[in-house]
C-alpha cells in the first residue's frame, strides 16, 4: 500500500512537472500512422504514451488512416508546407519521397549500434541512392499459412516446398471434397495483388526491371503471372480473391474456409487467437515456397519505415520518436503483430515463446525479401501490372499480352 | 432615392460574400485552369508551360475513352433507376394508408446515410463468402451458387449502380412527393367521372404536374452521378481490371498517384465541361419545360 502511495505522489510529481515544463518547451510531434495489419492502433498508442512519459516536454498528436491514405496524405501535407513531422512510409515510396524532398536525410543520425544491430535486409526498406531517409519499423513479407487440421484429413505430411507442390497438394484436398477452392490470396486492383506477384516473381528468379526498363512481361515475371492464372482457371485457387485485400484473405482463412493463404505476418497470432478465429491452434506458417532449381524459398520486401519530414519545425524531436519506437525495447515488447527489426531478438527466448514457428519461418523469410521495383514513377508501374494481373485472371487477356500492356503504359 | 445609388449599394452589400466567392471559388479554379496549361508536379516548383498538350494527350488517351463510357453508364443506369423508382415510391406514399407518416419519415434513412457508410455497408452485403446478397438470392433460388458480385466484370458495375440507386432515390421521392400535394383533387375527381383510368389520369393529370420539379431531381442527380467517385473507390476501387473506373478516379489517378498535377487539372476541367454541358442542357429543357405546364 505504502508503495502505490508513494508512486501515487511521486507520479503525481511528474506530472505536475511535465506541466509544468510544457508551459515554457512545449513542443509538439504530429505523427501519420496507418489503421491496419501489424501494429494495432493500442499498440501504438500505448507506445507513444510510454515515449511522452518519458519526454514530458513532448506531446504527440497521432493520426490513424488507412494504408490507402498514407502517401496521399503525407504528399499533399508536404504540398502545403507544413503537416506532419513523423511520418509512416511503405518500402515503395522512399524513390518519390526523396526524390521530391518529402524525407529528411537521416544517414547522419543513424548510430553505429543501429546499424551493427539492425538486420541488414531491413536498411533496404528506408534506402534510396545509398542515403538512410528514416529507421526501417514494420518488418514484413508474405508467408505461406496453412490448416494443419486440413492438410492432416488429406493425409499431407508437410507443407510445400515449391509453388507445384502447393499446386499438387490443393488438388489432393480439392479432389477428396475437403475444399472446393482450398488457396486464398488477396488479389484484388490494389497494391495487395502486387505483393503476391511479386512473391511469385522472386520464387520464378524475374525481375521487375533490367537496366532501367521494364522486363517483368518476360521469364519469372511471366512464369510468376502464368502461376496465378492457371492456378485461377483450375479451380484452385478461391474465385474470390480477384476482390480480396489481407483482411478478407484472413477472414476466410480463419473461417477454416482455406487450407492455404498468402498473408503478413499478423495474421499469425490472430488466426491463433480462439476468441477471433475458427481455426486457432491449427494455423501453420512457413516461407512462401520457391521453385525447384531456381530458388528455396520465395519473399518479398513489405516492409514499412518511420521518417521525419523535410518541412518539420522539430526534426530533434521527431527523430526521437522515431528513435524509440524502433529501439530494440519497445520493439520487444510489442512483437505480437510484428517482428522486431533487430537480429538479436530473433533469438530472444521472450521474444519467441509461443510464435517458435513463426520466427523459424521469419529467419528464412526476411532474409530472402524481394524487393518492388525501386523508382519515382512506381505508383504508375503499379497501377498497369494491377490492371494487367486482373486482365489475366479474367481470360480478358493471355498473361504475355497483359504484361506486355502494362510495360508499354507503366511510364518507365 | 435613385436607381442607381440603390444598385451601388446592393453591390456594395454583397461585396464581403462576393469577395468570399472569389477567395474559395474563383481562385481555386484560376489556378487549376493555369496548372493544366502547365507540367507541374503535385509538389515541387511550378512547372513550365506547355500549351494544349496536356488537354491532347488526355483527350487522346485509349483510358479516358473509356472511362468516359463507364462513367455515361454509370450515370444513365443510375439516374434512370432513382427517377423511375423514386416517382413509383412518391405515388405509393401519397396513397391514404395506416402507418404512412412512419414510411415517409424512414424513407429519408439512405438518403441520410454518409455515401462511405453506404459503400461499406454494401460491400458486406456483396460479399462472396458471408455477404447477405448471396444468402437471400440463394434462398429464394435465383442464384445456384455464391457469387462474386463486385469480382466479376459483367456485375461489378451493375452492383455499384444498385448501391447507388438505393441510396439516391428517396431525394427523387421527397421531390416527387412535395409535387404531389399540388395536384388539385378536382381534377382528379373531374377525369374519374370522365372514366379515366389509372394510366391515363396518371400521364395527362398527375406527371404535368410533376415534369418541372423532377427535371431539378434529374439536373441534381446527373451532375452528382457523374462526378462519382467515393462509392466506387471503397467497393471495387476501380476493378476488376478498371471495368469500374470513372473518370472521376482518372482524375484522382493521374493528379494524385502519379502526382501530375498539371495533366490532373485539365482531366478535372474536361469532366467539368461535359457536366456543365449536360447541366445547360438540362436548365434549357427545364425552362422550355415550365413554360408548357405552367
Amino acid at each position: 500500500m505504502k508503495i502505490v502511495i508513494r508512486r501515487a505522489v511521486v507520479g503525481g510529481v511528474f506530472v505536475l512537472a511535465a506541466a509544468a515544463s510544457s508551459a515554457f518547451a512545449e513542443t509538439t510531434l504530429n505523427a501519420l500512422f496507418m489503421s491496419q495489419s501489424a501494429y494495432s492502433e493500442a499498440d501504438v498508442r500505448a507506445m507513444t504514451d510510454e515515449f511522452t512519459a518519458a519526454n514530458p516536454d513532448v506531446t504527440v498528436n497521432l493520426e490513424f488512416v488507412p494504408y490507402e491514405g498514407l502517401r496521399d496524405k503525407t504528399i499533399l501535407a508536404q504540398g502545403s508546407g507544413s503537416g506532419y513531422d513523423v511520418v509512416l512510409f511503405d518500402v515503395i515510396w522512399p524513390a518519390e519521397y526523396a526524390e521530391n524532398g518529402i524525407l529528411l536525410d537521416v544517414t547522419d543520425r543513424v548510430t553505429a549500434d543501429m546499424t551493427a544491430g539492425v538486420l541488414p535486409g531491413a536498411w533496404t526498406t528506408v534506402d534510396y541512392n545509398g542515403a538512410h531517409y528514416g529507421m526501417p519499423w514494420i518488418l514484413d513479407t508474405k508467408y505461406l499459412f496453412y490448416n494443419k487440421d486440413i492438410l492432416a484429413q488429406a493425409g499431407i505430411a508437410a507443407p510445400p516446398k515449391t509453388w507445384e507442390e502447393l499446386t499438387q497438394q490443393a488438388q489432393i484436398i480439392k479432389d477428396m471434397g475437403l475444399l472446393d477452392t482450398p488457396i486464398v490470396w488477396s488479389w484484388a486492383q490494389a497494391e495487395a495483388v502486387i505483393c503476391d506477384y511479386t512473391t511469385l516473381v522472386s520464387a520464378y528468379e524475374g525481375s521487375f526491371l533490367t537496366d532501367g526498363a521494364p522486363s517483368f512481361q518476360t521469364g519469372g515475371g511471366l512464369d510468376a503471372l502464368n502461376y496465378m492464372v492457371d492456378s485461377y482457371n483450375a479451380g484452385l485457387t478461391n474465385p474470390n480473391s480477384k476482390e480480396f485485400l489481407e483482411e478478407d484473405v484472413r477472414r476466410v482463412f480463419q473461417n477454416g474456409e482455406a487450407a492455404f493463404a498468402l498473408n503478413w505476418t499478423y495474421m499469425y497470432n490472430l488466426a491463433n487467437d480462439p476468441a477471433e478465429s475458427k481455426v486457432a491452434g491449427n494455423v501453420g506458417v512457413v516461407p512462401a515456397p520457391g521453385v525447384a532449381g531456381k530458388s528455396e524459398v520465395s519473399a518479398m520486401n513489405g516492409s514499412m519505415g518511420l521518417g521525419v519530414t523535410a518541412t518539420s519545425q522539430h526534426p530533434d524531436e521527431a527523430w526521437k520518436l522515431v528513435e524509440y519506437l524502433t529501439s530494440q525495447p519497445v520493439q520487444n515488447k510489442y512483437a505480437r503483430l510484428s517482428l522486431p527489426i533487430w537480429a538479436s531478438s530473433y533469438d530472444d527466448p521472450a521474444i519467441t515463446a509461443g510464435q517458435e514457428e513463426l520466427i523459424a519461418a521469419a529467419k528464412v523469410g526476411l532474409a530472402a525479401m524481394y524487393p518492388r521495383p525501386t523508382t519515382p514513377n512506381y505508383q504508375e508501374l503499379s497501377v498497369a501490372l494491377q490492371q494487367a494481373i486482373q486482365e489475366a485472371l479474367l481470360g480478358q487477356a493471355t498473361p504475355q499480352d497483359a504484361l506486355a500492356t502494362a510495360a508499354e503504359n507503366s511510364g518507365i | 432615392m435613385s436607381r442607381t445609388w440603390l444598385t451601388t449599394r446592393a453591390w456594395l452589400l454583397m461585396l464581403p460574400l462576393l469577395a468570399v466567392m472569389v477567395g474559395v471559388i474563383g481562385w481555386p479554379l484560376a489556378e487549376t485552369v493555369r496548372l493544366s496549361f502547365t507540367d507541374a508536379k503535385l509538389i515541387g516548383s511550378g512547372g513550365d508551360y506547355v500549351g494544349f498538350a496536356n488537354y491532347a494527350k488526355m483527350l487522346s488517351g485509349a483510358a479516358f475513352q473509356k472511362t468516359l463510357w463507364t462513367t455515361l453508364w454509370f450515370a444513365l443506369s443510375s439516374v434512370t433507376i432513382e427517377m423511375v423508382v423514386g416517382v413509383l415510391a412518391a405515388l405509393l406514399l401519397n396513397q391514404r394508408f395506416y402507418g404512412r407518416t412512419l414510411l415517409r419519415a424512414m424513407m429519408i434513412l439512405p438518403w441520410a446515410l454518409p455515401t462511405v457508410v453506404n459503400a461499406t455497408l454494401w460491400r458486406l452485403i456483396y460479399n462472396p463468402e458471408y455477404g447477405a446478397a448471396n444468402a437471400a438470392l440463394m434462398q429464394i433460388g435465383l442464384i445456384d451458387s455464391y457469387r462474386s458480385w463486385l469480382g466479376e466484370p459483367g456485375s461489378a458495375m451493375w452492383a455499384i449502380i444498385l448501391a447507388d440507386a438505393w441510396k439516391n432515390f428517396p431525394l427523387v421521392t421527397l421531390i416527387a412527393l412535395a409535387a404531389l400535394q399540388a395536384v388539385p383533387r378536382d381534377t382528379i375527381a373531374a377525369s374519374l367521372v370522365d372514366g379515366a383510368g389509372a394510366f391515363q389520369r396518371f400521364r395527362h393529370v398527375t406527371l404535368p404536374h410533376l415534369v418541372g420539379p423532377l427535371m431539378v431531381a434529374l439536373v441534381l442527380r446527373t451532375i452528382e452521378a457523374f462526378k462519382v467517385f467515393d462509392i466506387i473507390w471503397i467497393m471495387t476501387r476501380g476493378g476488376p481490371a478498371n471495368t469500374t473506373r470513372t473518370l472521376s478516379i482518372l482524375v484522382y489517378q493521374e493528379g494524385f498517384s502519379f502526382q501530375r498535377a498539371g495533366s490532373g487539372a485539365s482531366l478535372a476541367l474536361i469532366v467539368t465541361l461535359i457536366v456543365s454541358v449536360l447541366a445547360l442542357t438540362y436548365g434549357m429543357l427545364l425552362r422550355k419545360s415550365a413554360g408548357s405546364t405552367v
